[in-house]
């Protein structure tokens, strides 16, 4: 088996014995199954368990691994080893609050994924069997539901950072219009009225660094432009 | 040491699908009810679920609960509950159901209904031939299935301890659960849950292995707690490989692949399974596709340069299919294997996946073991849940898409018994006095080992040990190699030593007290394994093989019982397969094959 060594910069902070954050340079060595950004902070663990991160499913679908990878988020287990320049330097995701190491506190964030209602509401008696739904309208669901919630998109967002309390950001928004594209879902009033504010909704300027950065090929900000539309037309 | 106390009606432990779906119903009961999960909710590991979940709605062709609890028993190669199994079939489709009114967005028919997809061992009239019975929202189904139940609960207004670990049951002296001990992983700090009601739903424990489709955090938590707090492990030599793994990454390729109409090919572009079951071929149940594959790699038909592959191959299916069928699996195959699927097939290898065994529990999701008098009996204040459960539906092999079944109908079930024992029980029992010390004796042994053993070392002992010793086709001289090594790998888990001693969000601590998890769930597993001799399921041995008085090297006169190993001096004992279902016949024991 054939290693080579990978050089990181990563960013390190325990408040529990460090007086301030700093960049520390250290080195992993790896083999030819390491193909991914996390496989190789695995073997760097192994040298150096103090490195805190978190990981679970490593394969794309969990949203545990989300970091800032030489200046663009991303998750570690999708990001190809090859395709960086090192050093790699490795970062906390921007604008959220360091807990330790790589992992922020991401109350924020799921503040307002939880303030959009995140949840079919329809006040119908269920019936007995499935709602139905033509395959036309699930088709509208598509690149809106598979949001894995890992933030990339929010804490790559300009607009995010200055107003993290106020501005609901693109993954929450993205959720809210996949419950407004939704014919199952019976409160879109209510929905639009919840983001009829200068802030929660229109404070996207359509940068476009969540569509840039989401690991799952969505774009939150088409879907922010549909809800803009959609609470254009209900006043025309 | 002054240890917090949280009082709650109910603690759930875990919140993927089973946690997830027992959580919705306490808190519409109006139940005080805590969720405590290592990950946040959406991060568990029914997320990666891809293919589907059973149930006979019938939305594309006829279909019959009936049908799909004999498939399900003969998948269980009959080692499954046939009470438990006719209960799970018959809730399959208000549990699908369910899931589409909170809003799940299934794949659709031409007609608006549930879309659904053939998958390994689901046939129509009584083993006749495939039937469409997987429901599935295109390869995503956990995904979608896990949020719109996340989703469900912020409605409901669960409470969730998010990043808290679980460290040890609470039992009282007459050895009812009262508690649990839990870890904030932020700040280090330890508590005690109070409560009047504790489920366990803490997943599997596919970790044990080097190769496995498991996330990081499947790492038998509930088992190694339920272990230690006395109480046995169901039917632990029972794992399933998935069939397809992608080769060197370990990631799930779905049998939803083949559903949709993939075949697996050997180095002589041959469609193999044609030969091992003529009659389902590619769809046959998982521990027989496992292993025809690793035979055709032993016969030297394996691909690529080691030969130590197979194929699966889609090339033939329209592209505009794969896109809006399997869009996920393309993703996957380009990510972790190097291919786009449209124009090449996948490196497939069989794969740890599931544990078919777990806590054991009856349908009604409490947990149950022998009393003194060797009579099953219930564990009050105790239910289980999901993988980490066995009630046991599953038997030796589960049939695909019945895991995400199973996790529904008992995680309601036992929700629902917890609701209606704590409505009808006035008070919290006492805790015991220093209810939390087993817990802070082990933190304090971690912190404090010097010259021991590092985490990353016992975990690889623990993989490489399982791997070597009790894989696809197991060996009778192999196992018992297996027993001795795992018990000397034991020696260092006793001994785990920690170089981070920070109270913050400490990740070595975290994974040193998951290896005293893993190795319950290791040992379990192999001496289970070991003491099973004949072949039944996911489990085949050699000195166990197929001849006409044992066909398939199955024994139902001596091995038709379910094991049940007790941490302490690794005893194992046996108890009966409930043969009789809830209101049909038995559904006979017969030859296996598909």
């Amino acid at each position: 088996m054939t290693t080579r060594t990978v050089r990181f910069r990563i960013y390190r902070y325990d408040p529990d014995k460090d007086e301030r954050p700093y960049m520390q340079d250290i080195s992993a060595e790896v083999d030819e199954h390491d193909r991914k950004l996390l496989d190789a902070l695995t073997k760097l663990k192994a040298k150096d368990e103090t490195l805190a991160y978190r990981r679970s499913c490593r394969e794309g679908v969990c949203g545990s691994d989300a970091i800032n990878i030489n200046g663009k988020n991303g998750l570690a287990c999708l990001t190809e080893l090859d395709s960086l320049k090192q050093p790699i330097v490795l970062r906390p995701l921007p604008g959220l609050p360091v807990i330790r190491d790589l992992i922020v506190d991401m109350t924020q964030f799921f503040k307002q994924y939880h303030s959009i209602k995140p949840y079919l509401i329809n006040n119908d008696p269920p019936p007995e069997r499935e709602r139905l739904q033509s395959q036309e309208e699930r088709e509208e669901l598509n690149g809106l539901y598979e949001c894995i919630l890992c933030a990339c998109c929010s804490t790559s967002c300009p607009s995010f950072w200055w107003n993290p309390d106020k501005f609901v950001g693109p993954a929450g928004l993205l959720s809210a219009y996949r419950f407004l594209a939704d014919t199952r879902d019976q409160a879109t009033e209510e929905r639009l009225d919840n983001l009829e504010d200068p802030y929660r909704l229109f404070r996207c300027h359509t940068i476009m660094n969540c569509v840039d950065v989401c690991p799952k090929g969505l774009n939150p900000t088409a879907a922010i432009g549909k809800i803009k539309d959609m609470m254009v037309r209900r006043f025309v | 040491m002054n240890i917090p106390v949280f009082k709650f009606d109910a603690v759930i432990v875990g919140a993927g699908g089973s946690g997830l779906r027992s959580a919705i119903q306490l808190s519409e009961a109006g139940l005080k009810t805590a969720v405590l999960s290592k990950v946040f909710p959406t991060r568990s590991h029914t997320v990666a679920a891809q293919g589907g979940v059973a149930a006979s709605l019938g939305n594309s062709d006829a279909d019959h609960w009936h049908w799909h609890m004999y498939d399900t028993v003969k998948g269980s190669d009959w080692l499954g509950d046939q009470d438990a199994i006719e209960y799970m079939c018959r809730k399959a489709v208000e549990a699908v159901v369910d899931l589409e009114h909170y809003g799940m967005p299934f794949d659709r028919t031409e007609n608006g209904k549930i879309y659904q997809r053939p998958f390994g061992g689901h046939m129509s009239n009584f083993g006749e031939k495939p039937v469409r019975r997987s429901c599935a929202a295109a390869d995503r189904t956990g995904h979608a299935m896990l949020h719109a139940m996340y989703q469900r609960n912020v409605k409901a207004n669960t409470q969730f301890f998010v990043e808290w670990m679980a460290l040890d049951l609470i039992r009282d002296s007459e050895g009812v659960v009262v508690g649990v001990t839990a870890l904030e992983m932020e700040t280090g700090q330890v508590v005690i849950f109070h409560s009047r009601a504790v489920i366990f739903a803490t997943g599997g424990s596919g970790r044990i292995f080097a190769s496995s489709t498991n996330a990081f955090i499947n790492t038998g938590d509930g088992l190694g707690m339920a272990a230690r707090a006395g109480i046995p492990l169901e039917d632990m030599e029972f794992w399933q490989f998935h069939p397809t793994g992608v080769a060197g990454a370990g990631v799930l390729i779905t049998e939803g692949v083949r559903g949709e109409g993939g075949v697996l090919r050997n180095s002589d572009h041959e469609r193999f399974m044609e030969r091992y079951a003529p009659n389902a071929k590619d769809l046959a149940s998982r521990d027989v596709v496992s292993r025809a594959m690793t035979t055709e790699i032993k016969e030297g038909r394996g691909c690529g340069p080691n030969k130590d592959y197979v194929l699966l191959d889609i090339t033939h299916l329209e592209p505009a299919t794969i896109m809006k069928r399997l869009p996920g699996i393309r993703e996957i195959s380009m990510q972790f294997a190097g291919v786009d699927p449209i124009k090449e097939p996948i490196p497939v290898v069989p794969t740890c996946h599931y544990q078919m065994g777990g806590i054991p529990t009856n349908y009604a999701g409490h947990v149950v073991a022998p009393d003194a008098s060797g009579r099953q009996a219930i564990i009050p204040g105790f239910y289980a849940a999901g993988e980490c459960a066995c009630a046991s539906v599953h038997g030796a092999n589960r049939l695909g898409t019945n895991s995400l079944l199973d996790l529904l109908v008992f995680g309601k079930s036992a929700g629902d018994s917890a609701v209606a024992d704590v409505k009808a029980e006035a008070a919290h029992r006492d805790l015991p006095a220093n209810a939390a010390d087993y817990s802070l004796a082990r933190l304090n042994a971690i912190n404090t080992q010097k010259d021991g053993v590092s985490v990353f070392e016992a975990r690889q002992a623990i993989a490489r040990t399982m791997q070597d010793h009790a894989g696809v086709f197991r060996f009778a001289d192999l196992l018992k190699k297996g027993v001795t090594q795992i018990l000397e790998v034991e020696k260092q888990v006793r001994r785990l030593e920690i170089k981070d001693k920070s109270q913050i969000w400490n990740t070595a601590r975290v994974e040193a007290l998951e290896t005293e998890n893993l190795i319950e769930v290791a040992k379990a597993s192999m001496i289970s394994a070991e003491a099973r001799k004949e072949s039944r399921g996911a489990h085949v041995r050699d000195d166990a093989p197929d001849t006409p008085e044992f066909p398939n090297g199955r024994n139902d006169k001596e091995w038709l019982k379910h094991t049940l190993w007790y941490r302490e001096g690794n005893r194992i004992a046996y108890k009966p397969v409930q043969m009789t279902p809830l209101t049909v016949d038995t559904i006979a024991l017969k030859t296996r094959s598909y």
